[in-house]
């Protein structure tokens, strides 16, 4: 109304951005909690599909979890998955189109707990996918109940006391156990809480989807993130605890590539 | 005339699913069923067709690759058998959520739990009164002999895309595992005519995305997803309903049953005839949508009803509704893998109506 005031389009000027929405994200608003690590995976993921040029052959999966709505936000066609049963759902897919890409977003919960079957059988049948595997030990969309990669003594919401391994379990390290299947090809391991790191596991996205293209096997990338909802912590505690607790427990890097375990693992970076 | 073949029911089932040009089948083993799995790997259906086979980890899996499948435009299939189905029930619900068509093949052996391997009708209720979670209902056809197993292939696929909704044959150990002729049809293309503006193959420059999901969690949106989902089961009531009349024009007495134990009771008919018994038997091929109307139609016209299954008494339930008290109608249900003979049968039905 006013036409002395300037408009947005006027500011953000084409020549003044540093940085810009990726083509293939809708323009709905994320639902995340603010500083989760999902909203950067969805962008990765966006690049890397955007800049092999792929969006006309990709079909994603999301299963229930805090990304049950990653196909309100990506920018391609998506199919929503039961609880744990992507990479079945994946297979499903992959099978019927042996040339498109296929690609899985799971939760700790759903692919180490309740999917476990799903993941150990699409790994060890080394179906030509990508399963990308967000670890921020916990159930975020439930309200911050126990994971099976819960730390020990960490607290959550049915483990208020701290997670006591001797009733629970330890903590399941799945993504190096479906690194000694042979139906793997690359299996890697990487956090987004800081651009460095970001990038890093953008390389390894580029690298999962190449090898699809390549007929490889299944690549498998997890991500080390946070919950700073179901952790009860700001986003800034949440990163330094993820670095002081979870990556010790789950190093970052590479364990398998072109179908070889990798003998020396990267150290975290702090 | 097509291919006339000896085989056993789950055999010709399987070999009718390649000819229908069905493009997937994803499955697991168990007994009574395990043949349509094993005949398909002994034919191998990717060198006939193209056709996908995979023997998945579990039931729960292979209901998911075929939503996976589904969910691409593709014609996919499962068949299982009694708890195996139980597992499937979760996938189900949400397929017909998602609106995907698909084919799910029931040869029910006796139940609860483990059971038996024997034939069984037990899971008529989980079969037509949703099974899974949620208002839903998929469409159920009753396959009695070895040619309907193979028949109701091809009709369970063009009923599944008709309606965008999963199909289910509900056989039992008996037709699965005996033989009999069977005409075969010929080889159809694996070429699909139906509309494919939905299926999740790519996003194009030309369309939107497309997104198979059952979820909305706004809950106003989700009652209209609901009432959509209605009307297409209130156009399957409407549209769908099969069933076979034998000997029903000068009935006095009226024996509803299906699959199985249909063909002991169509001896039982012809027993009772010989002894002067006017006895007519309803065969429902659709167990859902139920044959209603024609039960509601006949009560008028019989003096008295006796349903028989290999249950406990399920299926009586939509009899007991359609005659609506205004004849009687008995039960005879034999369980536990076990059948009755035709004259046991008649026995029942003369205590029940004639001895009184
Ligand atoms: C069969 C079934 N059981 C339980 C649930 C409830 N549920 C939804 S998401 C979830 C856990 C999600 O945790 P995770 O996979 O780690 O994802 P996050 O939200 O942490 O990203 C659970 C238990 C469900 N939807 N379906
Ligand atoms: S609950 Fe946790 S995982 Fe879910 S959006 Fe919030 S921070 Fe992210
Ligand atoms: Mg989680």
């Amino acid at each position: 109304m006013e036409n002395q005031s300037v408009s947005t389009d006027e500011i953000v000027r084409e020549e003044n951005l540093v940085y810009k929405k990726t083509s293939l994200m809708t323009s709905k608003a994320l639902s995340y909690c603010p500083g989760c690590g999902h909203g950067v995976v969805h962008r990765i993921i966006a690049e890397v599909i955007d800049e092999m040029g792929i969006q006309a052959d990709t079909i994603g999966v999301a299963p229930v979890g805090c990304s049950v709505l990653a196909y309100e936000f990506l920018d391609i066609d998506m199919q929503q998955a039961a609880h744990g049963r992507a990479p079945a759902v994946a297979t499903g897919i992959k099978r019927c189109w042996p040339d498109k890409f296929v690609f899985t977003y799971q939760g700790d919960g759903d692919l180490a707990a309740i999917g476990t079957a799903e993941t150990i059988h699409a790994c060890n049948r080394g179906e030509n996918i990508t399963i990308i595997f967000i670890n921020n030990g916990i159930y975020g969309m439930t309200g911050g109940q126990m994971a099976p990669t819960t730390l020990p003594g960490m607290r959550s919401s049915t483990t208020p006391y701290g997670r006591d391994i001797a009733l629970m379990g330890n903590p399941l390290k799945i993504t190096e156990v479906v690194a000694t299947l042979p139906g793997t090809y690359f299996v890697a391991r990487h956090s987004v809480h800081t651009p460095l790191n970001a990038r890093k596991t953008k390389k390894a996205m580029r690298m999962a989807f190449e090898n699809q293209k390549l007929k490889k096997g299944l690549s498998f990338i997890e991500i080390v993130s946070n919950c700073n909802s179901g952790w009860k912590m700001t986003p800034t505690q949440a990163n330094k605890w993820m670095e002081d607790n979870m990556f010790p427990y789950y190093p970052m890097g590479d364990i398998k590539v072109n179908g070889e375990m990798v003998k020396k693992k990267e150290e975290p970076k702090a | 005339m097509g291919q006339v073949k000896l085989m056993k029911g789950n055999e010709a089932f399987a070999e009718a699913v390649i000819r229908a040009g069905c493009d997937a089948y994803f499955g697991y083993p168990i007994t009574p069923q395990s043949e349509v799995l094993e005949y398909l790997a002994a034919q191998e259906p990717h060198k006939r067709t193209g056709m996908v086979l995979l023997q998945a980890e579990s039931e729960v899996a292979a209901i998911n690759m075929v939503y996976g499948a589904a969910g691409t435009g593709k014609r996919a299939l499962t068949s299982s058998s009694s708890p195996g189905i139980s597992l499937k029930q979760e996938g189900i619900s949400y397929m017909v959520g998602a609106e995907l068509p698909c084919l799910i093949l029931n040869v029910m052996r006796g139940g609860p739990g483990l059971g038996t391997i024997g034939p069984s009708q037990a899971d008529y209720f989980q079969a037509t009164k949703g099974g899974g979670h949620g208002d839903y209902k998929v469409i159920v056809l009753a396959p009695s002999s070895v040619q309907e197993m193979a028949d109701f292939a091809g009709l369970g696929f063009e009923l599944a895309f008709k309606y965008r909704n999963p199909v289910l044959i509900l056989s039992d150990g008996a037709i699965g595992q005996m033989m009999e002729k069977v005409e075969l049809s010929e080889q159809q293309p694996r070429t699909t005519s139906f509309d494919q503006s939905w299926v999740t193959t790519g996003k194009s420059p030309d369309r939107e995305r497309n997104i198979i999901t059952s979820l909305n969690l706004d809950p106003s949106k989700m009652e209209l997803h609901n009432r959509k989902l209605q009307a297409k089961f209130a156009g399957m009531q409407e549209n769908e309903v099969r069933y076979e009349r034998i000997d029903c024009d000068d009935a006095e007495y009226l024996i509803v049953a299906y699959g199985s134990c249909a063909r002991i009771c169509q001896k039982t008919v012809k027993l009772a005839r010989q002894k002067g018994i006017k006895v007519g038997l309803l065969r429902p091929i659709t167990l859902f949508p139920y044959p209603t109307k024609i039960i509601q139609e006949m009560t008028g016209k019989i003096k008295g009803i006796l349903t028989v299954e290999l249950s406990a008494g399920q299926m009586v339930e939509d009899v007991r509704l359609a005659a609506d008290g205004k004849v009687k109608v008995a039960f005879y249900g034999r369980m536990g893998g076990t059948t009755p003979a035709p004259n046991e049968v008649l026995g029942v039905l003369e205590q029940q109506f004639l001895n009184s």
